[in-house]
């Protein structure tokens, strides 16, 4: 049996979701916002997983599941278009990629 | 102070650590390290959480797959510095820690305002975190979203392919 609250756990969350939304919006190397956006994706699934173990309930634990299956094809397919767009500019920066602002 | 609450601790402040590692380091390998290092530590607060088979996920696929894809792609692109661009990003870095922090406000109001809700971990957590019960709401309530994440995978293997390969012309 776990005696941590069950806050801790979301404050710990959302203090890991901050930080990749801080760097989502500051960097602009494609691949490092990637990885930012696997931290967002993974602190929901920590919130998630907390209140599947609190509430006794499995359902939150399948959507993690989900979750990571989704962040899988997220990954292959981020990825490739991170590819096609050095192939294409030579260079993964997004400010510098601005074919479909104008 | 029990065993469990001290390793919380560390493995909180290590989730942290790393995860600001690597938001913030400028070369993108040491942030691919920084990451695989989180995932590790979120594993460990898994099973904390008694989410055994969820915290060997964590590691098989983020710390396995996805991050030898990532890296595999750092390789590919050989990059350079990130240095030449730096001067334009200096109010988008004030905005965007004016946010963080407003964020990081809203949930401390809310989580620590209405108390730290249950305690305890339900009883039931062992049981539910196991491979066996996991699999069997997987395989009876979950199944048609099962199938579909599947062809969701398929078409994104596919995507992936058609995204990545050289035009032929």
């Amino acid at each position: 049996m776990n005696e941590i609250p069950q806050g801790y756990y979301l404050l710990l969350a959302g203090v890991l979701f901050t930080i990749g939304t801080i760097g989502v919006l500051t960097r602009r190397n494609a691949i490092i916002i990637f990885m930012s956006i696997e931290l967002m994706l993974n602190s929901v699934n920590l919130t998630l997983v907390a209140f599947s173990s609190f509430f006794g309930d499995s359902s939150g634990q399948i959507f993690v599941f989900f979750v990571m299956a989704i962040a899988a094809a997220e990954a292959a397919v981020g990825l490739a278009i991170v590819l096609a767009l050095f192939r294409l500019k030579k260079t993964i920066y997004v400010d510098e990629a601005n074919i479909l602002k104008y | 102070m029990s065993l469990t609450f001290l390793f919380f601790g560390i493995l909180a402040v290590l989730a942290i650590a790393t995860a600001v590692i690597c938001v913030s380091n400028k070369n993108p390998v040491v942030s691919a390290m920084a990451l695989v290092a989180h995932f590790f530590m979120l594993a460990g607060l898994y099973l904390t959480l008694q989410a055994q088979f969820i915290a060997i996920l964590q590691i098989l696929i983020y710390a396995g797959a996805i991050m030898v894809l990532v890296i595999f792609v750092i390789m590919l692109l050989n990059l350079g510095d990130e240095e030449k661009l730096r001067e334009k990003t200096k109010y988008r870095k004030i905005l965007a820690s004016l946010l963080g922090i407003g964020f990081i406000a809203m949930l401390c109001s809310v989580y620590l305002g209405g108390g730290l809700g249950n305690k305890a971990t339900s009883p039931m957590a062992i049981t539910i975190g196991a491979p066996a019960a996991l699999g069997k709401e997987l395989f009876t309530n979950y199944l048609f979203a099962f199938e579909a994440i599947a062809l969701l995978l398929l078409t994104a293997i596919i995507g992936a392919v058609v995204l990545a390969k050289r035009k032929v012309d």
